[in-house]
């Protein structure tokens, strides 16, 4: 009931939002949905189905080279080229899926790095996709039609709509039987596969609805920032950006990733406005001074943070209740005996 | 193709491959002990460059006199790291150690650009500096040094492990902790030499390489995916294995380059990594 009350304070916020803050604001505002959003997709496999991928930028780059390459090479239509990259990054996903679900643990985390590094050394050689130098999105086509704008607003309201989408995605699946197999899979695969579930065809599900949630989040990024390039799309450091969204608010809960996102994001954006400009570093000794921090002494992320604290508040409650319960009849039987 | 040219890459793989063995002998140790996948293992040998970097141009030390002050530093360094940080996350679920070694990683990072800016430096003329032909084929004194010091560095370390009582109840710890624990030893004291060592390995493969490779903040980047590889394929926690994978990893990347451009050489390496995770994960000289 309390986290129906806190979503739905959330979302009228976030539609109010763009009536009470300027522009650059609004560009952070954006940066925090689009972060929330590979989050709650990462989460699908990372958090719900516990397989740690390191390897989730190469879906979001394959879903950016996907719609800008349509676009560029062949004027296909952005939405349609969303839509492709997302189906395209499920697809490749397969591929990422038999290499790697074979692993597990570190052995998994591993791997996935080494599949997303290939992809990108992949796109910073292949000529026909920009290489290096990357790909530009033309602006000739501005308006909704063509998902291109002049303006951060419109930009706002996309990725609100994504997120969205992919919170409610997240929440059928975590009602729907397929949430029961994660987790069956996360915290007991033996169990899990001498009842019969088929372990490695359900994993594979849950990597390939995440695939094509961060293609599409790619997509987003590329329409947004009309540029792309290899080490923007596809860097390992950005895959870590997705999981470490995940792991701050809460790995497997259905809105941690969007309390993450808020927290990483104000912290890069704030150290960087505070202390990047010195050029010296300051602003990632601070980002990852609290990663650690938080890595070490809240490892179940804000969500498990603020849970232990209300259940720990609950049973302090519940103690001084029954010592005042005990309290109480202790002096009514001294009443009686007196 | 000349067989001049063929064996002149393949000299120089050897030599590049000594130091990534060095450099995953560190990690593999760390990991054997303690099942700790250390991200911020490529950071210990950017330390060891600086150090000898700044020991080098400040006092006009020699980077091989200095090697001995750089390893205790690093040593130093990885117990001190295990004693405030890592031993808070021994127990924790692996996603929280995950980022805690890699947040210690882009941590040591800016502290690096903070104080030593994110310029390129090298040190020049050191006594190693020049080349020397051996048997027809031109060798960079530096590489033949630094591959002549990764054998002797590896070999105390097998004699530490292999003769010596401390090594032996680090041995035992890495293969069995409860029944380490159960014969005495003190399986925290162990974790901090694991780290102490791993970071000396690291630190003394930087002072190596040093003479002969760019220093700056970020030059960890381009070894840590490698040590991995050289770990994996010399099978997790095995120091003999991590040897003679670094030196077939090192001498795969420059055939490699060789053949197909020096672009590819990383991605066969990877592809070579991944074959290897799927097919035969205990590594390539690992018991099934």
């Amino acid at each position: 009931m309390k986290n129906y009350h806190f979503a739905i304070f959330t979302l009228v916020a976030a539609l109010l939002l763009p009536a009470v803050i300027d522009s650059s604001h609004l560009n952070m505002a954006i940066l925090v949905l689009m972060a929330a959003q590979v989050g709650v997709a990462w989460n699908m496999v990372g958090g719900y189905a516990g397989q740690v991928s390191l390897g989730h930028a190469a879906f979001y780059g394959i879903g950016a080279y996907a719609s800008t390459l349509l676009l560029v090479k062949f004027g296909v239509n952005p939405w349609i080229g969303v839509l492709t990259g997302g189906v395209v990054a499920a697809l490749l996903s397969l591929a990422f899926g038999w290499s790697c679900f074979r692993l597990k643990g570190h052995y998994f985390a591993m791997a996935t790095i080494a599949v997303a590094e290939l992809v990108q050394i992949f796109f910073t050689e292949w000529e026909y996709g920009g290489a290096a130098v990357g790909l530009y999105v033309p602006l000739d086509k501005p308006g909704w039609l063509w998902m291109s704008f002049s303006t951060k607003l419109p930009y706002y309201w996309l990725a609100l709509g994504l997120l969205l989408l992919t919170l409610a995605a997240n929440w059928w699946i975590e009602r729907s039987y397929l949430g029961y197999y994660f987790r069956a899979i996360k915290d007991e695969p033996d169990a899990a596969r001498s009842i019969g579930i088929n372990i490695a065809r359900y994993k594979q599900i849950a990597l390939s609805v995440s695939a094509f949630f961060t293609a599409i989040g790619g997509s987003l990024y590329a329409q947004k920032e009309i540029y792309i390039d290899p080490n923007s799309v596809l860097s390992t450091a950005l895959s870590i950006k997705m999981a470490l969204v995940a792991i701050l608010g809460g790995v497997g809960t259905l809105f941690g990733p969007v309390i993450g996102a808020v927290i990483l994001t104000s912290i890069e954006e704030f150290t960087r406005i505070f202390f990047g400009g010195t050029g010296r570093g300051t602003d990632v000794i601070i980002y990852a001074s609290l990663i650690i921090v938080i890595a070490v002494f809240y490892p179940t992320g804000i969500i498990g943070w603020m849970r232990s604290f209300r259940e720990r508040r609950a049973a302090r409650a519940d103690a001084s209740r029954q010592i005042a319960a005990h309290a109480a009849s202790a002096s009514t039987n001294n009443g009686e005996a007196a | 193709m000349t067989t001049e040219i063929l064996l002149q890459t393949l000299a120089s793989g050897i030599l590049i491959g000594l130091i990534y063995a060095l450099v995953a002998i560190g990690l593999t140790m760390i990991f054997g002990v303690m099942d700790i996948v250390n991200f911020a293992h490529g950071e210990f040998l950017m330390l060891g460059m600086y150090s000898s970097f700044w020991l080098f141009s400040l006092y006009a030390l020699d980077p091989l006199l200095t090697l001995p002050l750089t390893v205790i530093m690093l040593f130093a360094f990885g117990v001190l790291l295990y004693r405030l940080v890592i031993v808070r996350i021994i127990n924790a679920p692996m996603l929280s150690q995950i980022f805690t070694t890699f947040g210690i990683m882009i941590l040591l990072r800016g502290v690096a650009q903070f104080f030593w800016k994110s310029d390129f430096r090298s040190i020049e003329n050191s006594s190693v500096s020049g080349t020397v032909k051996l048997v027809g084929i031109q060798l960079g004194k530096p590489q033949l040094v630094a591959g002549v010091g990764a054998i002797v560095i590896t070999g105390l370390i097998y004699f530490f492990l292999n003769r010596t009582r401390l090594g032996a109840a680090l041995e035992a710890t890495a293969s069995d902790k409860e029944a380490a624990r159960l014969m005495g030893i003190d399986s925290h004291k162990m974790f901090s030499l694991a780290w102490g060592i791993g970071a000396a390995c690291a630190g003394a493969a930087g002072v190596l390489l040093a003479t002969f490779f760019p220093i700056f903040p970020d030059v960890g980047a381009n070894f840590i995916l490698l040590a991995f590889v050289v770990v994996n394929l010399g099978g997790f926690g095995s120091v003999t294995g991590a040897f003679w994978a670094g030196i077939l990893v090192g001498v795969i990347e420059v055939m490699g380059g060789l053949l197909l451009g020096p672009q590819y050489k990383t991605a066969i390496v990877l592809v070579l990594f991944l074959g290897v995770l799927m097919f035969r994960p205990q590594g390539l000289m690992g018991k099934a």
